[in-house]
């Protein structure tokens, strides 16, 4: 997939307003250091994130400027570090917990799911867990099977637990900065080829709410659902599709849980064709829960049938020969919309 | 923290010729490591890798002590444990590069290097992730009522992993033949291990009725012979053994970690007087068991072989599109 070859990547026309650009990371950084510098509940924990202000660079200059009490290099304990966000969160301070790879999620799970995301019922609302837990997602690094996953559907299956997926800088500050004021445990998936990506991102405060989908560009034929760095795909192909006449509305529910569910719908009505674009595994994947939603609310106005593209089902291989196979490109979305119009 | 305990065990029966088998070893998997950090910056090799050098006496020193029937589990630092068990030159470079002559058909790189016929159960790509696995290794071991033995290679790092607490814990209640090598490079990523882990490493074991010992893990004399009592205690059914094993990497945590501004480099040049390889050579030139023209055609032939492996791996084809769905199912 051109665009994601060696983590550049054209930076596309995507609307928001101010005019200051900075990274997708920045924007991760300021959203983090604006919080953390009105509430002083705040800290953040994880490996490597004060002193090297995380591998991925996205957190430095954090520790100079909130010292070592409120960022905080753990050592190599997934499961410790998320439990201790969660009984802090409990008992008043508001812990953001940093999990350096998506794929090291799957060691907080009990923590996170069976704790985190429950407390609050089982408690009948008299405990809180606002707690945010941010991780990466996304191939295309050739960092093989165990660093290359995107396990954002795990969490969007669990009641209890909100999950966020920001593709642009904007998004990805006013959502992590609505992650951090939610009084609920909020896992925030940021792809890792998205951290030097560059866009407009407003100087004056802002947040954006949970579970409010954003059109990326409007159309008049087709939808495309796409979230995190397959918007990015969706509007290469969507620009592809422009040129042999097919007009795409993209539409990036920015959240998946809680989803927008009337905007997808609303869009799908007015196009009458839907393709959901997600870099998760398709096999009971967040694209087989939209497609269900759009089917179901626009069922009388679609005039072909929802399809849904996702990563190939296989664990991610490390071979660039095979990585690349595996991860939906524009021209796969082309063809597919193309399908769907013809 | 770096604790030594250990009484420095002497080994007697080893002739010169097993320390030169050893020494050529050490040589490979140095020579290894430079290669492959030269193909990372010339762009060759797709992605990064974690490279092993300044540790080679850890991976030589127990590997020796192991039979070809016995497993051992590896990391994401992984080159040296491989090679040390018995690993080809040229499909672990071939893997390397994501060739379908490779180890793994180029599925799993660097990081995930297994080779059955060598015992290799694979090399991790989760910090400690193969605690368990070399634990029921080693309860297959118990099961089977065979007289192999399991070793579970991990760094500093892992000592902040739950699982390898409770595989101690299961290892020692049933005897289990695992030996737990901690490679304590004193760092895990750029994060040093005083800030990282409390308390005393060997302790974290000994907690557990375990047998422990921390020791010179630059010295592959003192690894081996170390090595050798413990494994062969296992072996008679005397159960699990713990070792950290002190050491160094002379490099940065992956290829592309050139800065190091964790560290000092008044802390490098102090470690690399403690090189691994120079040790050996010092004392095999020394005790006069080497002449420096055999180390020398040592260094040379290993050379050969290693260019041999990489024009191997380079002229390899890639694995053909319809492999991508293979073996996802047994
Ligand atoms: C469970 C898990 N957490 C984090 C990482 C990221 N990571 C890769 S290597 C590493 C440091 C490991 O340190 P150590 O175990 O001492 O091994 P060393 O790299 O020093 O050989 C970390 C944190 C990982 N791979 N797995
Ligand atoms: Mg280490």
């Amino acid at each position: 997939m051109s665009t994601l070859e060696n983590g550049t990547r054209r930076s596309p026309a995507i609307h928001a307003p101010g005019e200051r650009e900075i990274t997708f990371g920045e924007a991760i950084r300021e959203a983090i250091a604006e919080e953390m510098a009105r509430d002083q509940r705040i800290f953040l924990i994880g490996e490597d994130v004060a002193a090297a202000g995380s591998v991925f660079k996205v957190l430095v200059g954090l520790l100079d400027e909130f010292g070592p009490e409120r960022v905080i290099d753990s050592p190599i304990s997934e499961a410790g570090i998320a439990g201790i966000g969660v009984g802090a969160a409990i008992t008043g301070m508001r812990p953001i917990v940093d999990i350096m790879f998506g794929d090291f999620t799957t060691l907080v799970m009990d923590q996170l799911i069976n704790q985190a995301a429950k407390t609050h019922y089982m408690s009948g609302g008299k405990l809180t867990v606002p707690m945010v837990l941010r991780t990466t997602l996304g191939a295309s690094r050739r960092s093989a099977a165990q660093h290359s996953q995107s396990l954002h559907a795990l969490f969007s299956h669990i009641p209890g637990l909100k999950v966020a997926m920001p593709a642009t800088p904007y998004d990805a500050k006013g959502l992590m900065k609505s992650a951090i004021r939610d009084d609920n445990p909020v896992v925030i998936f940021e792809d890792k080829m998205l951290y030097q990506e560059k866009g407009p991102v407003p100087e004056e405060e802002y947040t954006l709410p949970l579970g409010q989908a954003d059109v990326k560009r409007s159309g008049e034929d087709i939808t495309i659902v796409a979230t995190s760095s397959m918007v990015y795909v969706a509007l290469e192909a969507a620009e592809k599709l422009d040129s042999i006449g097919i007009s795409a509305e993209l539409i990036d529910p920015r959240t998946t849980n809680p989803l927008d569910t009337g905007a997808l719908i609303q869009s799908a009505q007015k196009t009458s064709r839907a393709l959901v674009l997600d870099e998760g595994y398709s096999q009971y994947g967040v694209t087989g829960e939209i497609a269900s939603v759009i089917a179901d609310g626009a069922f009388y106005y679609l005039d072909a049938p929802v399809k849904r593209i996702g990563a190939m089902n296989v664990p991610v291989p490390f071979s660039p020969a095979m990585e690349d196979l595996t991860i939906p490109n524009a021209d796969f979305v082309v063809e597919t919309a193309k399908s769907l119009c013809g | 923290m770096s604790e030594t305990n250990d009484t420095n065990p002497s080994i007697t029966d080893l002739d010169a010729e097993h320390w030169l088998q050893a020494y050529e070893q050490m040589v490979m998997i140095r020579t290894f490591e430079e290669t492959a950090n030269d193909l990372y910056t010339s762009a060759r090799m797709p992605g990064i890798t974690h490279l092993y050098i300044g540790e080679e006496a850890i991976a030589v020193g127990i590997c020796e002590a192991l039979r070809q029937d016995d497993y051992i589990t590896s990391t994401h630092r992984g080159h040296g444990h491989c090679l040390a068990k018995g690993a080809a030159l040229d499909k672990m470079f071939a893997e390397l590069l994501g060739k379908e002559a490779g180890y793994c058909r180029g599925k799993g790189g660097s990081m995930h290097i297994a080779d059955q016929e060598t015992g290799n159960l694979g090399a991790n790509g989760i910090v400690g992730g193969s605690a368990g696995i070399a634990t029921g290794a080693g309860m297959s071991i118990k099961l089977r009522g065979t007289d192999q033995v399991s070793v579970c290679f991990f760094g500093d790092g892992a000592l902040g992993q739950g699982l390898l607490y409770e595989s101690m814990n299961m290892a020692q209640l049933w005897k289990l033949p695992v030996i737990y090598v901690c490679e304590n490079n004193q760092y895990g990523e750029y994060t040093h291990n005083s800030k990282a882990a409390a308390g005393s490493m060997v302790g974290r074991a000994t907690g557990f009725g375990v047998h422990a010992q921390a020791i010179d893990g630059q010295d592959i004399r003192t690894v081996h012979a170390t090595a050798r009592l413990v494994i062969d205690r296992a072996r008679k059914g005397g159960g699990p053994a713990f070792l950290v094993c002190n050491t160094y990497r002379f490099r940065g945590h992956h290829v592309g970690d050139i800065d190091r501004p964790y560290r000092t480099r008044e802390e490098e040049a102090e470690w690399a007087k403690r090189d691994p390889l120079t040790l050996l050579e010092d004392w095999l030139l020394k005790s006069k068991q080497a002449e420096e023209h055999v180390l020398e055609r040592i260094k040379q032939e290993v050379k050969t072989a290693v260019d041999d492996a990489v024009a191997f791996a380079e002229e390899a084809s890639f694995p053909s599109e319809s492999e991508v769905d293979q073996h996802v199912y047994a």
